[in-house]
């Protein structure tokens, strides 16, 4: 931090930005690894950002300088929070991956659900059979409607 | 007196945390704490929002600090109705849960730990509910967040890891986005104290403002599952364990919401970005529910169909109009209710059929004619069948949509009615399909009495589901009344800062 109320220096305010930024390209990769690595990274940068909000100077402590000349308190202690908070998120993270590892063999995140079923699909060349109420009825005589007259002219058409 | 009241809500629950963690060797000593502590939130709750309707909002600055310097908790009317019916559908959800643990079929989840983080997870809800100042609404997501990675992952099985890191990478990074503006926001005005936020929010230049508000905003959308960052709910919610899902739905989204509209009543009136809010409503009812008909899977259909319903929230408040925020605030408590049964619902079904796949079921309402009936009533609420309080609230937002005139509110509104009848189809084609055809089941084991405590629960929030609709006229008049208080935004800062500070 810069001395006076000149705000911060500009190398602090790059720090954050390259802290961000790096942390922002690891949370893109697929690794839970480096995915920890990134929220770690990013914490840190936001961390620093805060810090960068409060006004620099001595130590805020009553009667050791003018309470003009003394640093601004209260990021400090909101650092302090939100680093303990990161830290717990992190140590969370940390066995997730490792449980994931344990699990799977590795700590690569999965394609979710949906996309998997679409891809399966895909590769069979099929069209999504979500809506069911067609195939209902599993031969409930009091349920079973007659098929459309329609349909079954054009099958007794084709079968021959 | 009453001051003394509004930080239980937020002690109980922790103390009861500390008491179930020693208790881990006498679970039926362990539930009971557990009961105790949230039937006496519930009753907190309850008495703080006669206090706060009588006579405004309850204030109590921690520590004996005055306001802009310490942290105060607020118990205005929007909060102690949120605490209200949180506490309510959180008790309810706690007793299915205990009757799912003594019931043959239940899965074996490690009690020990659901217990104190349960109740964690409710202290953390609550938190952020009072939380008068930004600092304190981050601990309290911060709180509850946790709480829900343990839950979330609970038995550690593939499936919960491989959904659960999901779900906890994008809560860290929306609470890394909440955090950021937080510090940004002190960076600007010098203060987290929303009362004196107010007043020094309005000071700042119009860019720097609408950044803030930006920021702010996308931090509790991804919170809240707005339509372009939703995309992580459906996938995360339906691995999780039935009673968690439920709770999750019910609140978690919710808390999101309420921060939406405290950030833009309180913090940012004016309605600089309500365009913006109303096409994103918009788009988050229509894609949510066009995912929700096309999903083959019980909880996974209701994750979508809470998605959807979250637009008629961003919808209300977008509005900014008085009658927009009480059809918002309505809507927030019909739906709180609602959701959670349906999910509870779902965990029935999958105790008594063996899967929640509509693929595998069919004939329920023959086989289990109670379960239909906990089913179709929830069902047709969400729908908005008129009745019920669904149709109560889908007809205050629509009509205050109407009111607002312009075509942008217009198309939304027919948004909102589109999204009613695609709601309709996906409850009805639940309904044909799973308890309509001809019997099948899942299981090829003999039919088990599902445990009464799971019935009974699903039941009473059913109940109150009704009851919101029999008592919507006195409901309606304090979400007016609230949120009345909440556009004028006076009686709120006065009541933190009873002398002006500038």
């Amino acid at each position: 931090m810069t001395r006076g109320a000149a705000g911060p220096t500009l190398v602090l305010v790059i720090a954050v930005g390259v802290l961000v930024a790096t942390g922002v390209t690891l949370l893109l990769e697929r690794s839970l690894t480096r995915i920890l690595l990134g929220v770690i990274l990013l914490g840190n940068g936001v961390n620093l950002l805060i810090l960068l909000g409060g006004r620099s100077g001595a130590a805020p402590l009553v009667g050791s300088a003018p309470s003009a000349a003394m640093s601004d308190a209260l990021p400090q202690a909101m650092v302090l929070t939100a680093v303990v908070i990161t830290f717990g998120l992190t140590a969370f993270l940390l066995a997730v991956a490792y449980r994931s590892w344990y699990l799977t063999g590795d700590d690569e995140v999965q394609d979710d659900l949906e996309d998997r079923q679409i891809v399966r699909l895909a590769e069979r060349n099929e069209v999504s059979t979500a809506d069911l109420g067609g195939e209902g009825p599993d031969n409930d005589p009091e349920q079973v409607d007659p098929e459309p007259a329609l349909r079954r002219l054009r099958r007794r058409g084709e079968e021959p | 007196m009453s001051a003394a009241l509004v930080p239980l809500p937020v002690v109980v629950p922790l103390l009861g945390a500390a008491l179930t963690l020693i208790l881990t060797n006498r679970p039926r000593l362990q539930r009971l704490v557990s009961v105790i502590g949230l039937t006496t939130t519930l009753a907190v709750a309850v008495a703080l929002l006669v206090e706060a309707y009588r006579h405004g909002p309850v204030v109590v600055r921690v520590g004996g600090w005055p306001a802009p310097v310490g942290i105060v908790l607020v118990a205005d009317q929007l909060a102690a109705l949120m605490l209200v019916v949180s506490s309510a559908v959180t008790l309810c959800v706690l007793l299915y849960s205990i009757g799912q643990g003594r019931g043959e079929t239940g899965e074996t989840a490690p009690v020990s730990i659901y217990h104190p983080t349960y109740l964690v997870l409710t202290a953390g809800v609550t938190n952020a509910f009072l939380a008068g100042d930004l600092f304190n609404l981050f601990v309290g997501f911060e709180i509850l967040l946790a709480a829900s990675f343990v839950l979330i992952t609970l038995g550690g099985t593939e499936t919960r890891i491989r959904t659960g890191s999901t779900y906890v990478v994008v809560s860290i990074l929306s609470s890394m986005i909440f955090l950021a503006a937080v510090g940004l926001v002190y960076a600007a005005t010098g203060t987290l104290n929303m009362a004196q936020l107010a007043g020094r929010l309005d000071a700042l230049s119009p860019g720097v403002r609408l950044a803030l508000q930006l920021t702010l905003l996308l931090a509790f959308a991804i919170k809240a599952a707005v339509f372009p960052v939703s995309a992580w709910l459906p996938d995360s919610y339906p691995t999780a364990p039935a009673p968690v899902t439920a709770v999750f739905a019910g609140l978690l989204t919710k808390v999101g919401v309420y921060a939406i509209i405290r950030t833009e009543t309180l913090l940012f009136p004016g309605g600089q970005v309500s365009g913006l809010l109303m096409v994103v409503a918009g788009l988050t009812m229509v894609v949510g529910i066009l995912g929700a008909a096309a999903q083959s899977d019980l909880k996974r259909l209701f994750s979508f169909t809470l998605v959807s319903h979250i637009g008629y929230m961003i919808f209300g408040v977008a509005l900014s109009s008085v009658a927009g925020l009480a059809g918002a605030i309505f809507y927030v408590v019909h739906h709180i209710t609602i959701q959670t049964t349906l999910f509870l619902v779902a965990g029935l079904v999958e105790e008594r059929a063996g899967s929640t796949d509509l693929r595998r079921l069919g004939g329920l309402a023959r086989i289990a004619p109670l379960l239909a009936v906990l089913f179709f009533v929830p069902a047709m609420n969400l729908a908005g069948i008129p009745p019920f309080s669904g149709f109560l609230g889908k007809l205050g937002l629509l009509q205050a949509g109407v009111a607002a005139g312009g075509t942008l509110p217009a198309v939304v509104v027919g948004a909102g009615a589109l999204t009613s009848l695609l709601t309709l189809y996906a409850a009805s084609r639940v309904w044909n399909i799973a308890f309509w055809r001809a019997p099948r089941l899942a299981t090829a084991r003999p039919a088990v009495r599902l445990p009464g405590l799971m019935v009974g629960a699903t039941a009473a929030l059913v109940v109150l589901g009704l009851a919101l609709t029999l008592a919507a006229g006195p409901l309606f008049r304090v979400t007016v009344d609230a949120a009345t208080d909440l556009r004028q935004r006076t009686p709120y800062v006065r009541a933190v800062l009873p002398v002006d500070v500038p």
